[in-house]
């Protein structure tokens, strides 16, 4: 199907997690990174419920355009911190669009509570996988703690993202936003974090 | 240093919206701020907290937004420029000050930040608040992104010193909440703690209907000139060619220019720009409208613009078409984004435009947020269904308390507004023959349940009244208010004693307990359940600290965790009437279910030990392992 004339030059990405998954963290990663790479962006949160157990959603958007916001069917790249809430934020996503997603569930409290089951890993897979073929599917908690520190998981996924290839954003831009936003004493565990993400994109997502 | 105090660069910083207006307010001189936390406001009032003692400006968190507005309207008035800032639904709160405010005016700049909700992200209503703006006659600017957000609030400050009003900066939740880059400009020199002057001058600052008279004149004296001064400013401008128009304000704006854009409509279609939202410049839009044959008005919630758009062209007789809400172009309800102002261009100009496919996906299970382990509410909560049940009717407000609207709680019934509990409770209980046991946070006590306290005594209202005090406002991110105890600097007396407070409102009966001991909190509910029968108003304070709140003050290392042992018989009642999230129903494919807490999320709060005998502590050693 043929898509209107998009703006070609500009990429939006939409994060997607639960409260107390570092998300927002993440989305100000990215948004330094552009910042010192000096394209233009933009990015737009949601507060609130953080701290609450709901889902944390974000954007940023990098390039030639203006709304901070990302309509459905228009991101081009899905950030999921966690596999259930990957395939929820799927109608965000167009068939182009790159997918890296993290396995590590955290149940919501109706699944723990019986009242609804929570869908096999291998099931939203296939679901993803169905409509959107560029997938990263990989244990992000796993490689954090390889590198470290499980609390790093969510900079394994921005190493993801750095190592895609598909932001125009240098390495040492990615060094500049991991000084900028984090505090001095925890940029060595999150820049072992980033570089185990990284290698993971690089060596094809497997 | 604080971040928002590093001196002028032109290298830009990431800033949230609500951080640029932080930032244009330094950078104007601004000195003293006070404000109610209020989604999607909040980081406004907090960072000025944060950077108070480094930037020697008064800041300070009022019980509300009406008082926030007279603390700051009276400094202003004292020649110190001054800010406050609310969520759409505060300047509700605070408009009989607003209102006249406007008459009486001020000496030094101020600014009103009121940040509007489109789509209820963490609101009761949706409600567009540019129309209190005209309603008052202030003048409103409305930025689109945070670096318009820091520009329009030294330009807001500038209109208010000129005009000796105060002027509105409204913005919306993805104003407030968006981030992008912002250059900083230079501050002025740090100074000393604000002082101001007061000149005596009550026959313009009393406002007896005399003086009102006169200031009423005074002010639409003064909207006349704003109107001349909304017509020449740079706030509003036009972007593109065409003979077709779109005219639209705030962060729809940023929407416009991506559908322009992606429909390739850069040489078909130009863009009125506004900034500067009252007065409305009638004249700008007339002579954007000349010459056009269609226009699109494209704003979100109310047809604040578009009505205004239509009465200039049909004043000025011309023949061009206008589109917006009235059509049902642009939709009334929830937020815009690029798509949906696609689409209504597409309908409305007749260009040809395909919506993306969007994927469909199953039925999944929902994750809306819940009241967090170890939270004292759930305690509370938990006791009072024991004693009062499915009967009673349960009157709640608003907070993290709120969320036990959820099953398995099921624990609101009736909710308009902050501080409704308390007068709605009142009100049922004198028309229905049912208990009543009304629910309020101790932040929003403060701000609005106090005086429904008072009436309720005075007009022999007979409901108990459950204040969840939890020692902080916990939802909009643990800010301080009059009776806080915890403080970075550890455990202080209060300012305010709320236990002295409300038995100084007469109340027949009053009790404090500790939530977290549940047989003691059932036995004194019952003691007020069985004294209802009896006229007057019963309190039951239920104290227990916010445990987030706790563990950032006091860095408190936790103790116990609490474990299922093998004696549990399945009977699920931990699930079914407590709700805590760290409990999980296990249901292997082989083997036995079972129940389990999930240590890394249980607080050893205990309350789930109290009602079950298979529920066991765990001591700790050092540190909790595990991680989300």
């Amino acid at each position: 199907m043929a898509r209107e004339t998009r703006a070609f030059d500009a990429v939006r990405i939409f994060f997607t997690g639960v409260g107390g998954q570092g998300t927002l963290l993440a989305t100000r990663l990215v948004g330094e990174a552009a910042l010192a790479e000096g394209i233009s962006v933009t990015m737009s949160e949601i507060h609130g419920m953080a701290q609450r157990g709901g889902v944390v959603e974000s954007s940023v958007v990098i390039g030639n355009a203006f709304s901070p916001t990302i309509p459905d069917g228009e991101a081009d790249i899905l950030m999921a911190f966690e596999p259930l809430e990957a395939l929820r934020a799927l109608p965000k996503c167009h068939a182009q669009s790159l997918i890296i997603a993290n396995t590590a569930p955290i149940v919501p409290f109706s699944v723990a509570t019986g009242q609804s089951t929570y869908p096999e890993l291998a099931a939203l897979h296939g679901l993803i996988k169905e409509k959107v073929s560029n997938l990263m599917w990989l244990d992000a908690v796993e490689l954090a703690r390889k590198a470290g520190s499980e609390r790093a998981s969510n900079t394994v996924l921005v190493g993801v993202l750095a190592g895609s290839g598909r932001l125009p954003l240098g390495k040492s831009s990615w060094e500049e936003a991991l000084k900028r936003t984090l505090a001095p004493r925890i940029v060595g565990i999150n820049r072992q974090a980033f570089e185990a993400g990284y290698a993971f994109s690089r060596a094809g997502g497997v | 240093m604080h971040e928002l105090l590093q001196p002028g660069s032109e290298r830009k910083q990431l800033l949230l919206g609500n951080e640029a207006i932080v930032r244009g307010a330094l950078e104007g001189g601004v000195r003293f701020v006070a404000a109610y936390p209020g989604t999607p406001s909040s980081e406004i009032i907090d960072r000025f907290y944060q950077l108070a003692p480094e930037a020697q400006i008064y800041v300070e968190y009022s019980v509300n937004e009406k008082v926030s507005m007279e603390t700051v309207a009276a400094a202003a008035l004292s020649g110190v420029k001054s800010l406050c800032a609310m969520k759409h639904v505060g300047l509700n709160v605070a408009a009989d000050a607003f209102m006249t405010l406007a008459y009486v005016g001020v000496k030094a700049g101020m600014v009103i930040v009121v940040a509007d909700d489109p789509f209820l992200h963490s609101s009761q209503n949706e409600q567009d608040n540019r129309f209190y703006a005209k309603m008052a006659g202030v003048p409103m600017l409305e930025p689109a992104t945070p670096e318009e957000a820091k520009a329009m609030t030294l330009e807001a400050l500038a209109l208010s010193e000129k005009y000796q009003m105060p002027c509105m900066l409204r913005t919306t939740t993805r104003v407030n909440h968006c981030r992008g880059p912002v250059a900083l400009g230079d501050l002025p020199g740090n100074g000393s703690p604000p002082r101001g002057t007061f000149t005596k001058d009550p026959f313009n600052l009393v406002v007896i209907p005399m003086v009102g008279r006169k200031l009423r004149l005074a002010l639409l004296e003064k909207l006349s000139r704003l109107q001349a001064e909304a017509e020449q400013s740079p706030l509003n401008f036009t972007v593109g060619e065409g003979k077709w128009g779109i005219i639209t304000s705030g962060v729809s704006y940023l929407y416009v220019r991506d559908a322009v854009r992606d429909l390739g409509l850069e040489q078909r279609v130009k863009v009125l720009k506004l900034g500067f939202t009252f007065p409305q410049p009638r004249a700008v839009m007339r002579n954007f409208l000349r010459g056009l044959t269609r226009v699109l008005v494209v704003e979100e919630l109310e047809p604040f613009l578009e009505e205004t758009v239509r009465i200039v062209a049909q004043e000025s007789g011309l023949r061009v078409l206008v589109g917006g809400k009235g059509d049902e172009l642009i939709p009334k309800a929830f937020e815009l984004d690029a798509a949906k102002v696609k689409r209504a261009m597409s309908n409305f100009f007749g260009v040809s435009y395909q919506s993306p496919e969007v994927f469909s996906i199953p039925q999944l299970p929902q994750r809306p947020p819940n009241l967090c382990p170890g939270c004292p509410h759930r305690a509370t909560y938990y006791s009072v269904r024991k004693i009062f049940g499915d009967d009673a009717i349960y009157p709640t407000d608003i907070g993290c308390y709120t969320l036990g609207i959820l099953p398995p709680l099921r624990m609101a019934d009736f909710l308009i507004c902050m501080g409704s509990s308390v007068a709605t409770a009142g009100g049922f209980s004198k028309v229905l023959d049912r208990p009543v046991v009304a629910f309020i946070g101790d932040s929003t006590f403060f701000h609005a349940g106090l005086t429904g306290l008072v009436n309720a005594v005075s007009h022999d209202h007979r409901f108990l009244l459950v204040v969840l005090d939890n020692g902080t406002t916990a939802m909009t991110g643990h800010q301080p208010h009059p009776a806080v105890e915890l403080t970075p600097q550890g455990k202080v007396q209060p300012k305010v004693n709320l236990e002295n407070i409300i038995r100084g409102c007469g109340v027949a009966r009053l009790a404090t307990v500790n939530p977290l001991q549940v047989k003691k909190t059932q036995d004194v509910l019952q003691d007020l359940r069985e004294h209802m029968h009896e006229p007057g108003v019963s309190v039951l304070i239920s104290k227990s600290p916010c445990p987030l709140f706790e563990n950032r003050m006091l860095s408190r290392k936790q103790k116990v965790v609490f474990e299922v042992d093998a004696s549990c018989d399945l009977c699920k009642k931990c699930l079914e009437e407590v709700g805590c999230p760290a409990f999980v129903w296990e249901q292997p494919a082989a083997g036995a279910s079972r129940i389990r807490i999930n240590a890394a999320l249980c607080s050893g709060c205990s309350v789930c030990a109290q009602m079950c005998k298979s529920i066991k502590p765990r001591r700790l050693d050092d540190s909790k392992g595990g991680n989300q």
